[in-house]
C-alpha cells in the first residue's frame, strides 16, 4: 500500500488567531439562520418545508402525494373485480415473513359456492403490525397476487389489540384490484 | 414605618429580580437556544405546545410559537422520577445541585438593572445591594460554583462523572485568573468598583466600547482622545472576559466538564428529575448572569446610550423622570436577551476545544494577554499626566517587556512533532 504522506498547512498568523474563522463561522450560521427565517433554506422545496427550516410540519402536511412508486407501507389482501377473495390461504406468506407477523387460519370453500373451485379461502387473516417490518416478502411470494404492500403509513392504535389487522380490516386498505394483476406489471 | 417600607422594597427587588426576571429567564432561554439552534440548523424547533384550548371545548389550540414548552419542560422534570444511585455519597450528592444554583442566584444582588426609581420624594437605586465592591464580589461568589459541580462529580462515585469535576475544576482555576485580570483596566478607567455607579457614568459619558458622546468624545472634552486610544484596551479586555465567561459557565467551546461524546453526561451523569434540572438551571443562571455583567461592564448596562437618556429621560437639573426606570428596566433587559441570544449563537457556531487547547488558552496566552493589557491600560490613562517623553518611554518598555514574554512562551514552547500518522506509533 502506498504511504501518502501529508504536509499540515502552514498557518498564517491572522489563522492562527482562530478569530477570523470564529467570525467566517457565525456568518455561516446567521445566513442559515436567515435563509431559514425566510424560507429559503436550500431543498425546502423538495422536502416540502413549512416555510421555517426545511422540516415538514406532519399532521399538517403530509407525504402522501410526493411517495415514491416503490413505497413499503402497510401489506394488505386484494379483491378481484368479481369480489372473489385472491387469497387461496396457501400460507406462503406466513411461512415466507421473517417477523413471523402474519397469521392464517385456512378454511375450506362451501362446494356449493361458485367459486368451490379454488377450494379454500382464509378463514382467519391476521398480520400483526407491531411485527411487521415492511419487507414486502409476502407480496413477492405469494403466488395469487393477493397481498400487496399499499402506501399507508400511519398506522396507530392504542393498545396491541388494535394493532392486530384481520382480514376485514386487510380487504379494507387492500380494495379491489380491477383488470391483469400482474404483480410486476406498472399496474402495481 | 420608614424601617417597613425599605424592607418591603427590598423584598420586591428580590423578588423581582431573582424570581420574575433571571429565574423566568432560565426556562426562557432554554427555549431561545432550542428554537435558534433550530433555526440555524434549518429546524423548526419547538412550536407546538401551547394553550390547549381544545382542552375546554374550542376548535384549535393556541401554539404561541411554542413559548410555554419551558411550562411544560418544567413539569416534566419535576414529575420525573427522583432517582438517588445506592453507591453515591448521599449527603454530598444532594448538596450539589444546590450549590451550583446558588451562587448563580445571589449574584443577582449586585447587577444594576435600572436608573433609581423616586418614590414618596425618595431615591431607590435599581439594584438590590448597591455594594462597592461589586465585580469583586461576583467573582468571589461565582467561583463557589465549581464546588457543587467538583461535588457532584465526587460524590457521584462513578468514573465519568469524576472526571467532569476535576476537569470542571481545572478550568475554573485557569480562567478565573484571566477573567479577573481582563477586568482590571476595565476597573481602572473608570476608577470605581461600584457597578451602579460605573453603569451611570457609563451612560453620561459614552459607553466602554462605544465612546462617542458626553465626556468621551473629544469634540466635547477639548481634543482628549484618550477614551477613543482606550478602546484597544477596552476591546482586549471585553474579549478575554467574554470567552472567559463562556468558559466559566461551561458554554459551548469549552463545556468539557460535561461533554457527552467523552464523558456520556459529565458531572451530572448520576442525576435525575429536579436535581439534574437544577445543575441545568445553575448554568443557565450563570449564563444570565455572566451577559448581565459584560452588558453592565462594557455595553452600558441599562443605558439608552447616544446621549438620549439625557435628552429623553432627564429634567432640567439632571435628575431621572419618574418613568425612567422603567423603560432602562426594558432597556436593560433588551441588551441582557440580546447578549444571551450571542451566547447561543456562539455555542452553535464554534466546535469544542480539546482539553489541551483550552488549558493552553487559559494559561498561556489570555493570562499573558491580559496582563500586557492592564499595562497598556494603565499607559493610556496616565498618558496624559506623564507627559510625552515619559509616555513613549514606558510605551516602549511595555514593548520590550511584551516582547520578551512572547519570546519565551516561543522558546519554551516544546517542538510540534512531524506528524506521520498512524505509521508512526508502529
Amino acid at each position: 500500500m502506498a504511504v501518502v504522506k501529508l504536509k499540515r498547512p502552514d498557518l498564517a498568523a491572522g489563522e492562527k488567531l482562530y478569530l477570523g474563522a470564529i467570525f467566517k463561522g457565525f456568518l455561516i450560521t446567521m445566513k442559515h439562520a436567515f435563509d431559514s427565517l425566510r424560507g429559503k433554506t436550500r431543498g425546502s422545496d423538495e422536502l416540502k418545508s413549512s416555510g421555517l427550516g426545511a422540516t415538514m410540519q406532519y399532521p399538517e402536511q403530509k407525504w402522501d402525494d410526493q411517495l415514491p412508486e416503490y413505497y413499503r407501507g402497510a401489506p394488505a389482501l386484494v379483491t378481484d373485480e368479481q369480489d372473489r377473495e385472491r387469497c387461496v390461504s396457501c400460507q406462503l406468506c406466513e411461512f415466507i415473513c421473517p417477523p413471523k407477523a402474519i397469521k392464517i387460519t385456512p378454511g375450506e370453500i362451501p362446494s356449493d359456492d361458485p367459486w368451490a373451485k379454488v377450494e379454500k379461502r382464509p378463514k382467519e387473516f391476521e398480520i400483526d403490525m407491531i411485527r411487521c417490518i415492511y419487507c414486502g416478502m409476502c407480496e413477492e411470494v405469494c403466488p395469487e397476487q393477493a397481498i400487496y404492500l399499499r402506501k399507508d403509513y400511519a398506522i396507530t392504535g392504542l393498545s396491541r389489540e388494535q394493532m392486530v389487522h384481520d382480514k376485514e380490516r386487510l380487504y379494507e386498505i387492500g380494495g379491489k384490484r380491477v383488470g391483469l394483476v400482474n404483480k410486476w406489471n406498472e399496474l402495481k | 414605618m420608614d424601617l417597613l417600607t425599605d424592607i418591603i422594597i427590598i423584598l420586591a427587588k428580590v423578588i423581582g429580580l431573582t424570581f420574575m426576571v433571571v429565574l423566568p429567564l432560565v426556562p426562557i432561554s432554554v427555549y431561545f437556544e432550542r428554537r435558534f439552534s433550530a433555526i440555524i440548523q434549518d429546524r423548526v424547533g419547538p412550536n407546538r405546545v401551547g394553550i390547549p384550548l381544545t382542552l375546554f371545548g374550542a376548535k384549535k389550540d393556541f401554539s404561541l410559537f411554542g413559548l410555554v414548552q419551558p411550562v411544560a419542560d418544567g413539569i416534566k422534570l419535576f414529575l420525573k422520577e427522583d432517582f438517588t444511585p445506592v453507591h453515591v455519597r448521599k449527603a454530598f450528592y444532594w448538596m450539589a445541585p444546590a450549590l451550583t444554583i446558588i451562587p448563580s442566584l445571589v449574584t443577582v444582588c449586585v447587577v444594576p438593572f435600572g436608573s433609581p426609581i423616586t418614590i414618596n420624594g425618595e431615591q431607590y437605586k435599581m439594584v438590590i445591594a448597591d455594594l462597592d465592591v461589586g465585580p469583586l464580589f461576583v467573582f468571589a461568589v461565582s467561583s463557589l460554583a465549581v464546588y457543587g459541580i467538583t461535588l457532584a462529580g465526587w460524590s457521584s462515585n462513578s468514573k465519568y462523572p469524576f472526571v467532569g469535576g476535576v476537569r470542571s475544576t481545572a478550568q475554573m482555576i485557569s480562567y478565573e485568573i484571566s477573567l479577573g485580570l481582563s477586568i482590571i483596566p476595565v476597573l481602572l478607567w473608570y476608577g470605581e468598583l461600584n457597578l451602579s455607579n460605573i453603569v451611570e457614568h457609563q451612560a453620561l459619558n459614552g459607553w466602554l466600547l462605544l465612546p462617542l458622546w458626553g465626556d468621551s468624545a473629544p469634540w466635547n472634552n477639548g481634543g482628549d482622545f484618550s477614551a477613543w486610544i482606550f478602546w484597544i484596551p477596552a476591546t482586549v479586555a471585553f474579549l478575554i472576559f467574554t470567552i472567559s465567561i463562556f468558559a466559566e459557565t461551561n458554554r459551548m467551546p469549552f463545556d468539557l466538564p460535561e461533554c457527552e461524546t467523552e464523558l456520556v453526561g459529565g458531572y451530572h451523569t448520576e442525576y435525575s428529575s429536579m436535581k439534574f434540572a437544577m445543575f441545568f438551571m445553575g448554568e443557565y443562571a450563570a449564563m444570565v448572569i455572566g451577559s448581565a455583567l459584560i452588558v453592565t461592564m462594557f455595553l452600558g448596562g441599562w443605558s439608552l446610550g447616544f446621549t438620549l437618556d439625557e435628552k429623553l429621560l432627564m429634567d432640567g437639573e439632571g435628575n431621572w423622570l419618574w418613568f425612567s426606570g422603567l423603560v432602562h428596566m426594558g432597556v436593560f433587559l433588551t441588551k441582557l436577551v440580546a447578549f444571551i441570544l450571542f451566547f447561543i449563537l456562539v455555542r452553535w457556531t464554534v466546535p469544542r476545544f480539546r482539553y489541551d487547547q483550552l488549558m493552553r488558552l487559559g494559561w498561556v496566552i489570555f493570562f499573558e494577554a491580559a496582563l500586557i493589557n492592564v499595562f497598556i491600560a494603565a499607559l493610556v490613562i496616565a498618558a496624559p499626566s506623564l507627559g510625552i517623553l515619559t509616555t513613549i518611554i514606558g510605551a516602549v518598555l511595555l514593548a520590550v517587556v511584551s516582547g520578551a514574554l512572547i519570546w519565551v512562551l516561543k522558546v519554551s514552547e516544546p517542538k510540534a512533532q512531524p506528524n506521520r500518522g498512524l505509521l508512526g506509533q508502529n
